[in-house]
């Protein structure tokens, strides 16, 4: 298994960049969903208000 | 004019002014954002004689010469119109061959001989397997004189 | 090179036949784009894996650099997809402006992160490549430098963008940012034929090829795999963009009740 990730004299410099690049789209896809269900969150909260505010009236 | 008229206008006239700016910046930029001096430009007398520079060709085949203490390299540069004598100590990057592209940084003697204190290999856009090159190598022959792959980027 | 352009336009194009106005509008394209999103998605993500296992276990190494060439498959469609994706900023800003409208200024801003991302691969990636090639992580030569200019013009957009309250001042000022930075592009670009650079010239162009067919095949596909990501990833964040700005909007407030 070793071998196969073996890249001799470049092997930092290839997992290297590989690594980073794969942590980064992670990274992103991650935000981009944390992103999404705060959204979501605070739009149910709008809602949950204003339905609120109906009742009283 | 109506606003969406006016606002394309507007927009319009941004754009060639943009245009017009960025055009004068590269036109300055040309002349300063030289990364390499040619062996050719050295013999004309276009490179600075008081001040460090970058010197850029190919290294010369059959010129590379390593004296004892195993760090000291003495090589041509060649555009293949003109040479300029190098001598370079230090550690040299993986792909510093004969006929292989390199940027050297350093100064220029009165002597015309170039002390480089940086030696960076410059790699062509060809990528291939060992297999395909050796395979190309044996078709062409010894006999051949043809450059070196992606050599035409350095000889201009 | 304005594919990232191009594409939303055939997208759009097979809409237009529908009805363009319908979905130029934010309510109408919210659920469009989450319908779309799987289709570029999963096609990223498989050719991708194709890809990188192609790239880093099945090729051969170069006869010159080794190992190390092996960077490219990541390092290229990087710095493609963070020019295309400058130029598809710039286009919907440009739309956003002339036509007044909302959704094109919410696909420019949607966009900014993931060229940024890309642009900075681009550069990391390069940097890590440069050392065992070049001797060097860095060199101020063109291509290297207008390339970090880039990023820096990715991050004065959005924080112009952010900085801004009011959106549509927002979408014009970030807006103008993009138009300007577009013309750093086509210099990256050719920056390379312009001046003399440590960095060499394109391997792939539309007329020539300098790769083996295999590896520029493979590196194709990477290239291809970034452009679905980059449409699914920018899909989805201009659904959070479309929420944001709407949240007032009878429509979304119905979309969350039904959700509920």
């Amino acid at each position: 298994m070793a071998e196969l990730f073996d890249m001799g004299k470049h092997t930092w410099f290839v997992w290297g960049s590989y690594a980073v690049f794969i942590v980064f789209i992670i990274a992103e896809l991650i935000l981009l969903e944390r992103r999404r269900r705060t959204i979501w969150q605070r739009l149910s909260r709008i809602n949950r208000m204003n339905s609120g505010e109906n009742d009283e009236t | 004019m109506k606003p969406r008229q006016k606002r394309t206008a507007i927009i319009l006239g941004g754009l060639v002014g943009l245009g017009i700016v960025v055009a004068l910046v590269l036109n300055a930029f040309q002349g300063n954002l030289v990364f390499f001096f040619s062996p050719s430009q050295i013999a004309a007398d276009e490179a600075p004689h008081d001040r460090s520079f970058r010197l850029g060709g190919l290294v010369e085949e059959g010129s590379l010469r390593r004296e004892d203490d195993g760090l000291t390299v003495h090589f041509y540069v060649t555009d293949t119109a003109e040479r300029v004598p190098v001598t370079y100590t230090g550690i040299l990057p993986d792909l510093f061959t004969e006929g292989q592209g390199v940027v050297a940084q350093g100064k220029l003697d009165a002597g015309g001989h170039f002390t480089a204190s940086e030696v960076l290999a410059k790699h062509d856009e060809t990528y291939m397997s060992p297999n395909v090159a050796e395979a190309l190598e044996m078709a062409k022959g010894e006999t051949s004189d043809s450059q070196m792959p992606g050599a035409s980027s350095l000889i201009q | 090179m304005a594919a990232v352009a191009a594409i939303f336009i055939v997208l759009t194009g097979h809409i237009m036949k529908i009805n363009w106005f319908k979905y130029a509008s934010p309510a109408s394209f919210y659920p469009l784009a989450g319908k779309m999103i799987p289709w570029f998605a999963i096609p990223a993500l498989i050719l991708a894996v194709i890809g990188m296992v192609m790239g880093l276990f099945v090729l051969p190494p170069d006869f010159k650099q080794g190992e190390s060439y092996r960077i490219i498959f990541i390092h290229v469609p990087a710095a493609w997809m963070s020019m295309v994706i400058y130029l598809a900023m710039a286009f919907w800003a440009i739309i956003g402006m002339i036509w007044n409208s909302r959704l094109s200024s919410m696909m420019a801003t949607a966009l900014a992160p993931t060229g940024a991302i890309f642009c900075f691969l681009a550069l990391w990636t390069g940097a890590l490549w440069g050392k065992p090639t070049w001797g060097t992580y860095w060199v101020w030569d063109a291509r290297l430098t207008t390339q970090l200019i880039l990023l820096f013009m990715y991050f004065g957009y959005m924080a112009l963008h952010a900085a801004i309250e009011d959106p549509r001042r927002a979408a014009r000022a970030s807006g103008l940012l993009a138009i300007v930075g577009a013309f750093n592009v086509p210099i990256i670009y050719f920056s390379v034929q312009w001046w003399n650079t440590l960095h060499q010239g394109a391997s792939v162009t539309p007329t020539k090829s300098e790769m083996a067919a295999s590896m520029a095949s493979v590196m194709l596909l990477m290239a291809i795999a970034a452009w679905l990501y980059a449409i699914a990833v920018t899909l989805k964040r201009v659904r959070c963009e479309i929420l944001d700005r709407e949240r007032h909007a009878a429509w979304v407030s119905e979309l969350v009740d039904e959700a509920k």
